[in-house]
């Protein structure tokens, strides 16, 4: 196996694109080196673009926040206005495993792991973050629910590369919120996730509401009928039913290791109606 | 000199105090060496090449084209572990584990291993032997394994202990039966009576440190083993009757060790490794993997348990008895009667009885895990008892009290007790802050009992006193828990030297006689009395010395504060001789200065303990959280009380994993779906509260000190005291551990719909 370390997004691409055996892609590294220590793990080419100068910062412009695909987790913590501006997209990206972990890991590799249960994916949906796409033909954006097709698997073709997380700025009376269920307290993976975005009039009705689901089918689930469920109300009781029931609905979760299909989906709903009432009280600034 | 082991009440000086231990500074700053830490000279890289199914018969394994890779240095297959056996089932069986012969028997099962030069070309070279398998239908759960329609592992078992013997072959490898008096009797004469099944799924030890080792076998035949192990001189005699080979020549060291819990007190890879090194003619290092250790090392049982209690409104038990189903792996073994043994052992009972049964399945041979088999023997019965306590209306603890054992008390699985603590334990519960702490909505608090026999056991210690005066203390049995420390302190008690003058070592095999491993509870329980008789010894040596010194008779010697002192009014200008004094002259009065002792270590002393719990479950998801726990045990003595604590909070700790999230989870196809750490939950940090402890010194009388074993009775309690804490806060009987989020969840959800 061949471990590059290219200095520019062009090589990077370049050399994932002329490969002919199996190819990673390298940012934090927090999942794929963990495979790789696996008996079953094969590769003839990782490409670490932790050197792309352009893909190891935050740019904050009039339009929004463009985050690098090699900036950690825990910088995001650290960045002042983009936890002000999207606080649940920033608890999500810190929830991911430990303290160590999170001085690695990336959002855009929890993207491109392509997990169902990624913990960044969900709050990003909801952001409605774009993943900009660099490749052999240029770049490319898509909506970051685009790029995971199933689990494991990307639509990025060869010589693609996730460069960049774009995410608007917030008008204002907006909030969002992520919460997943784990059976433990922290370093765990979850059986369930929801990420809800809210935008607010002045009296307090939702004007426009995302709401995202995480391991409850193969690739995290943009809800259409749970945020229809609760735009222009006040989030009231009924509301905040009516979305744990479209949520509920909505999910396509399987009995596995870490949860039943009635667990799931009965958690959805409970999980979405909580991160609701956060990203509401956030909205209205309580 | 005749040791005598009788308590004596006596105040300590070393013994009860909490310095810091001797292997603390390696182990913090890295130098500790633990199984994988060892090296040598040419040696080579392990691999084992292991069952995909759960259960197949093994047409051909061809190993010609790994054989053939450049670099592979041996390749085994069972054909070099040729069967020594000769009838001895135990023996055959552990082979079979080491190295599947004609049939895998789980998934993991090791079928082949390869040695090469670096672990690369090993992996290589396991994906070129070429294994025909037969697959076979499987069976992994315990009550499925009983039906007549399971498929049977071994057409040989007929179930030992039913008269008379079975006709046809079955799962069910043996019967046990323990008890006294008329339960049906009892029953009738009962008040109100309380019945419910339980089941408890597979947990692992969960020890952070995989198996590990490095063999080397030479060709003149002897051979050495450097292995990560609970029991040195146990596994030299397992791989020495393995192997075919002279115990002496093999030299076992064992390393430091990352945790235990008894898994590491069975032979799994290290026969194999051997095996490796004797063909290949050099040494080889064999490390497994996180999924290793989950698919093929020894996990404890799961379990299918009924309990029926039956008690008159006055609290009094009239009844009790239990039927317990134990699954074993692949190979019979007596986990079923360990937990028949202790069900019932907390209680003073007219009418018992309990059954239990071995069954076979298609898991990973099972393993000894913290006072095996009786958490969930007490998580059933337990559970009975308090939800028996609620319908009699009664406090828990009074209800328990009223039937506590006490001394006198004829225990459920046979002998008569002596002075024990489970009365004691309850009392200290009962007056707990804890028990009367208010409770918030969706709070639950539960309590329970536990009992564990803990164990004695051969055991050899070495004392050499230096020339400085300064004490080498060797010991065989392994420090899981802080031994070394607690044993240099009983070193120091007994020769009056400060514990900083003592320094303990485990002993590898060919330095020290024979020591049983550090199991049952025994390893300071044994290993302190050796040492006080050592002690003893090495003192008798030192006051004929320092009579010698004196030229007066060693009768007229007495040993006092460290010193040899003269007594009677003619000796009154003699000043005392330190150790030092009379270890510096030990040259010219006959030589090195040691104790030394052989014995078996009777009288261990049963242990009990009472755990107090408090949960919130969140109702809505079913996840549970601990947000108080309280241990209270009998120590008999706390030689140093830190490693006491560590004990029960260990227990506790790991009783909390199993009882909320711990378990192997099989697909229908028989794999293990959940081999490593992410998606099998020991507790993190954060999931648990500060465990408080409380430790009663009841004395143990067969011991000098008054010690008794305090490893394992700490992971007796915990299940069922979670269980009773989350059956009061969600009003829910839970009657299957783990009580995962979706288990409860759906608890809950079948009462809103009942």
């Amino acid at each position: 196996m061949y471990y590059e370390r290219p200095e520019t997004l062009q090589d990077a691409s370049r050399l994932l694109a002329e490969t002919k055996g199996t190819a990673y892609i390298l940012a934090g590294g927090t999942d794929l080196l963990v495979r790789a220590k696996s008996d079953h793990f094969e590769a003839d080419l990782m490409v670490d673009i932790k050197s792309i100068a352009e893909l190891r910062t935050v740019h904050h412009t009039a339009e929004g926040f463009a985050i690098g695909a090699a900036v950690s987790c825990a910088d995001l913590g650290r960045h002042a206005a983009l936890k002000a501006a999207w606080p649940g997209v920033v608890e999500a990206a810190n929830l991911i495993g430990s303290a160590q972990i999170q001085s690695r890991c990336t959002i855009a590799g929890n993207l491109c792991n392509a997990s169902p249960a990624a913990d960044s994916v969900p709050a990003m949906v909801a952001a409605g973050a774009r993943a900009i796409i660099a490749g052999p033909a240029g770049m490319r954006t898509v909506p970051v629910e685009a790029v995971p097709v199933a689990p494991g698997k990307t639509s990025l073709g060869q010589g693609e590369i996730v460069a960049t997380i774009e995410i608007d700025n917030r008008p204002p009376r907006s909030g969002d919120a992520y919460l997943r269920f784990i059976p433990r307290t922290e370093m765990d993976i979850a059986v369930v996730g929801a990420g809800v975005s809210l935008t607010l009039d002045e009296t307090g009705t939702i004007q426009s509401a995302r709401v995202a689901l995480g391991a409850v089918a193969p690739t995290v689930m943009l809800v259409a009928e749970a945020a229809d469920a609760i735009l222009g109300t006040r989030l009231e009781y009924a509301a905040l039913e009516r979305l744990a029931e479209a949520c509920s609905a909505a999910c396509r979760p399987i009995n596995d290791k870490r949860g039943t299909v009635e667990f799931r989906k009965k958690v959805a709903g409970v999980l979405a109606r909580r991160a609701a009432r956060i990203a509401y009280d956030r909205s209205r600034g309580a | 000199m005749r040791f005598d082991a009788t308590y004596q009440d006596r105040t300590y000086k070393s013994v009860g105090t909490r310095p810091v231990r001797p292997d603390g500074v390696d182990k913090v700053t890295g130098r500790a060496r633990y199984g994988a830490d060892f090296n040598m000279p040419g040696q080579l890289v392990g691999r084992i090449l292991r069952s995909p199914h759960a259960h197949a018969r093994i047409g051909s394994i061809d190993t010609a084209r790994a054989e053939a890779l450049k670099g592979v240095k041996a390749v085994v297959t069972a054909d070099d572990l040729p069967d020594l056996s000769n009838g001895d089932q135990a023996h055959h069986d552990l082979l079979d584990n080491c190295m599947a012969r004609s049939t895998a028997f789980y998934d993991g099962h090791a079928v082949a291993a390869v040695a090469a030069v670096d672990a690369r070309t090993a992996r290589q070279a396991l994906k070129l032997i070429e294994v025909s398998y037969e697959v076979l239908p499987h069976v992994v759960d315990v009550d499925e394994a009983m039906l007549p329609s399971a498929p049977v592992l071994h057409d040989t078992i007929f179930t030992d202990g039913v008269d008379p013997r079975p006709t046809t072959s079955s799962n069910v490898a043996a019967r046990s039966e323990f008890g006294h008096g008329d339960v049906d009797a009892g029953l009738a004469a009962a008040d109100v009576i309380v019945e419910r099944s339980f089941k408890t799924e597979q947990t692992h030890q969960g020890y952070i440190e995989p198996h590990a080792c490095v063999a080397s076998v030479n060709s003149d035949g002897t051979a050495e083993l450097w292995v990560c192990t609970q029991g040195h001189f146990v596994y030299r005699q397992k791989c020495a009757d393995l192997l075919g080979m002279d115990v002496s020549k093999l030299r076992v060291t064992s390393s430091e060790i990352g945790g235990g819990f008894g898994g590491k007190t069975h032979v799994w890879m290290e026969p194999v490794a051997l095996a490796l090194s004797r063909k290949a003619g050099r040494p080889v290092k064999l490390v497994m993997s996180r999924e290793e250790v989950f698919r093929a090392s020894g996990p404890t049982s799961a379990t299918s348990i009924d309990v029926i209690i039956g008690a008159r409104h006055d609290g009094t038990i009239t009844a009790a008895s239990a039927e317990l189903r134990y699954s074993c792996g692949p190979y019979a073994e007596l986990w079923a009667e360990l937990g028949a043994m202790t069900s019932f052992a907390c209680y003073d009972l007219q009418n018992v009885k309990t059954v239990g049964y071995e069954v076979l399945v298609n898991r990973p041979k099972t393993a000894a895990y913290r006072a095996p088999s009786a958490p969930m023997a007490a998580f059933a019965v337990e559970s009975v008892v308090d939800e028996l306590a609620q319908k009699l209306g009664m406090d828990p603890i009074a209800f328990r009290i009223k039937n506590a054992a006490r001394e006198g008390t004829r225990s459920s699985y046979g002998p008569v007790y002596g002075p024990i603590g489970i009365r004691p334990t309850l009392d200290a519960a009962q007056a707990h802050p804890h028990m009367h702490a208010p409770l918030g909505p969706n709070k639950g608090r539960g309590m329970a009992c536990g009992f564990w026999f803990n164990f004695g056991g051969q055991t050899c210690t070495d004392l050499n006193v230096n020339a400085d005066g300064t004490v080498t203390l060797a010991v065989g049995t392994v420090d899981v828990g802080g031994s070394r420390a607690s044993l240099s302190l009983v070193a120091a008690e007994e020769l009056g030297i400060p514990y900083e003058h003592v320094r303990a070592v485990v002993a590898d095999t060919a330095t020290l006689g024979y020591n049983d491993m550090t199991d049952g509870s025994r390893g300071t329980f044994s290993s302190s009395m050796a040492t006080i008789s050592a002690s003893r010894n090495a003192i008798e040596v030192m006051r004929s010395r320092a009579a010698m010194m004196w030229d007066i008779p060693v009768e007229e010697v007495i040993w006092e504060d460290g010193h040899a002192k003269a007594i009677g009014a003619s000796y009154g200008n003699l000043a005392p001789l330190s150790v030092r004094e009379i270890a510096e002259a030990s040259g010219k009065t006959g030589g090195p200065i040691a104790g030394h002792s052989e014995m078996v270590a009777d009288g261990a002393g049963v242990s009990f303990a009472t755990h107090i719990c408090d949960v919130e479950v969140d109702p809505e998801t079913g996840s549970t959280r601990i947000l108080r726990y309280t241990v209270i045990q009998d120590a008999g003595k706390a030689v140093h009380p830190d490693y006491v604590e560590g004990q029960y909070q260990g227990g506790a700790a790991q009783g909390i994993g199993w009882a909320l999230n711990e378990e192997y989870v099989y697909g229908a196809d028989g794999r293990l779906q959940n081999p490593g750490f992410l998606d099998y939950r020991i507790p993190v940090c954060s999931d648990l509260p500060m465990i408080d402890t409380q430790i009663l010194e009841i004395p143990n009388p067969s011991h000098p000190y008054g010690v008794r074993g305090v490893g394992e009775t700490s992971i007796v309690p915990p299940l069922a005291a979670i269980a009773n804490a989350v059956s009061n806060a969600v009003g829910v009987r839970m009657t299957h551990i783990p009580m995962s989020p979706p288990r409860i969840l759906a608890a809950l959800d079948a009462r809103t719909k009942g």
